[in-house]
Order: C-alpha cells, then sequence, then structure tokens
C-alpha cells in the first residue's frame, strides 16, 4: 500500500510538472508540432536512464544506493508521470487527420529515437558520475 | 491553478492504475518482455482518442474544460508512459533481444496509434460527429 501511495505522489508532481512544462513549450514554439510532448518525453527518458544507473549502485554497506521504494517513486512515479505516450498516440493521429503525413512521421520516429538515445545518455551519465565517485 | 489540481488528481490515480497493470502482466506473463508497459499506452491511448472526440467541439455532448483535462492530461498521462518504454526499450537492445526491442518499439506505436484512431472513431460514432472529418 505505501509503494501506491509513493507512485501516486510521483505520478501527481510529474503530471503536474507535465503540464506545465508542455504548456511553455508550446506558448514559446507553437502549437503546429506537439514539441511540448517531445520536451517532456526526451527529460523524462532521460532521467530514467540515469536514476536506473544510480539505483544499480551498490554503496558501502552493500545496499543499493536508491532505496527500492524511493526508486519506484522517482522511476514509476515521477518520470512515469510525467511523461506520456497517450500524449504522442493522440496528437500524432491528429497531425495525420489533418493531413500532415510528414509531421505525423516525424513525431513518431523522432520520439522513439531520440527519447532511446536520451535513456541511453542518461544510463552513461550514471556510470560516468559512479567512476568519478569511485575514484574520489 | 486549479486545472492543476485535476491534472494532479487525474496522474496520481492514472499512475496508481498503471503500477497495478504492470505488476499484474509481469506476474501472469514474467518479466522478459514488458507487456504491462504495452498494455497500458495502448489502453491509455484508446481512451485518450475516445475522449478527445467525445469531449470535442464536433461533438454534441457539452463537456467542461476541466473534466477533459482530467481525463486526457491527468487520468490518460499519468496511466501512459514514455520514460518505462525507452529503458525498457533500451534494455532489451543492451540484451542483444534486438527482435524483442524491435518489436516492442513498432509495435508499440503500431498499437497506440490504432487503439488512437479506434477510440476516436468510435466516440466519432457514439456522439454522432458529421462523417468525412
Amino acid at each position: 500500500m505505501g509503494t501506491y501511495l509513493a507512485i501516486g505522489l510521483g505520478t501527481a508532481l510529474g503530471g503536474m510538472a507535465r503540464y506545465w512544462c508542455s504548456g511553455a513549450v508550446a506558448r514559446r514554439w507553437g502549437e503546429r508540432f506537439p514539441w511540448g510532448t517531445l520536451v517532456v518525453n526526451l527529460l523524462g527518458s532521460f532521467a530514467i536512464g540515469l536514476l536506473a544507473g544510480l539505483a544499480a549502485l551498490p554503496v558501502g554497506d552493500g545496499g543499493p544506493l536508491l532505496a527500492p521504494d524511493l526508486a519506484r517513486f522517482a522511476m514509476a512515479g515521477l518520470c512515469g508521470g510525467f511523461t506520456t505516450f497517450s500524449s504522442v498516440s493522440l496528437q500524432t493521429l491528429t497531425l495525420a487527420r489533418e493531413g500532415e503525413w510528414l509531421h505525423a512521421a516525424g513525431n513518431v520516429t523522432a520520439s522513439v529515437l531520440l527519447c532511446l538515445g536520451a535513456a541511453w545518455l542518461g544510463l552513461a551519465a550514471a556510470s560516468a558520475a559512479l567512476a568519478i565517485a569511485k575514484e574520489a | 491553478m486549479r486545472m492543476y489540481w485535476w491534472v494532479a488528481l487525474g496522474s496520481g490515480l492514472g499512475g496508481m492504475a498503471r503500477y497495478g497493470c504492470t505488476e499484474l502482466a509481469a506476474a501472469w506473463l514474467g518479466g522478459a518482455f514488458p507487456w504491462g508497459t504495452v498494455a497500458v499506452n495502448v489502453l491509455g491511448s484508446f481512451a485518450i482518442g475516445f475522449f478527445a472526440a467525445f469531449s470535442g467541439t464536433e461533438s454534441r455532448v457539452n463537456v467542461p474544460a476541466e473534466a477533459r483535462v482530467f481525463v486526457m492530461v491527468g487520468l490518460c498521462g499519468g496511466f501512459t508512459t514514455f520514460s518505462s518504454f525507452s529503458l525498457q526499450t533500451l534494455e532489451l537492445l543492451r540484451d542483444a533481444a534486438w527482435l524483442a526491442a524491435g518489436a516492442n518499439a513498432g509495435g508499440s506505436v503500431a498499437l497506440c496509434l490504432l487503439a488512437a484512431w479506434l477510440g476516436h472513431a468510435s466516440a466519432a460514432a457514439l456522439s454522432r460527429v458529421p462523417r468525412g472529418r
């Protein structure tokens, strides 16, 4: 039950941040292309990669750096609530219905490939940070 | 500011439902392939397509803006996830499970788009949106 509350709190906070962030990006870059959704998904994918890398690290007493419930709060909660697949689907469908095929295809392709790259960068950044911490 | 509370409530509920679904899928089908994430993303895409058409300007049903934000940005946004999708595809790639990684990425995109379209079409039929658009 505590896990569900942690997930609910994390997702609620992540969702509010998504609402704010995607709105701010849309106001700045316009709404012809769903930049706001792309930006939150990129940021959230980087963050979950970073957290996955850090969570796996054993610290001094052999336990993980992030306690399991804290990792779930941050990954399934914050990152899960901050990112969205449903908006990608709806916005791509809308672009396709408006005959903007290039934008629709570009949105899907960019979302998948760039978010994969962002998650990889997050994992790589965690590994680099851990290597530096070990040497220090 | 009031809209933010609707987003928070919807996202929190959606996120807890997502966690329940992914745990259930992992218990039933094992953790080798991220079935749970695929399932929540497909269901959430159907729901947002349905509600977008049901509450849209072309629908005869009048839905307040708060309800639209609660369901679409909150519930659907919190229920679905792109970050887990990215991380799980990356993990399949790292394990050299190329076929599973490709199927997860391609299958998720194709099924979610289809689900959003199906949701949109069924709500359009129900709320009698004029055809042809």
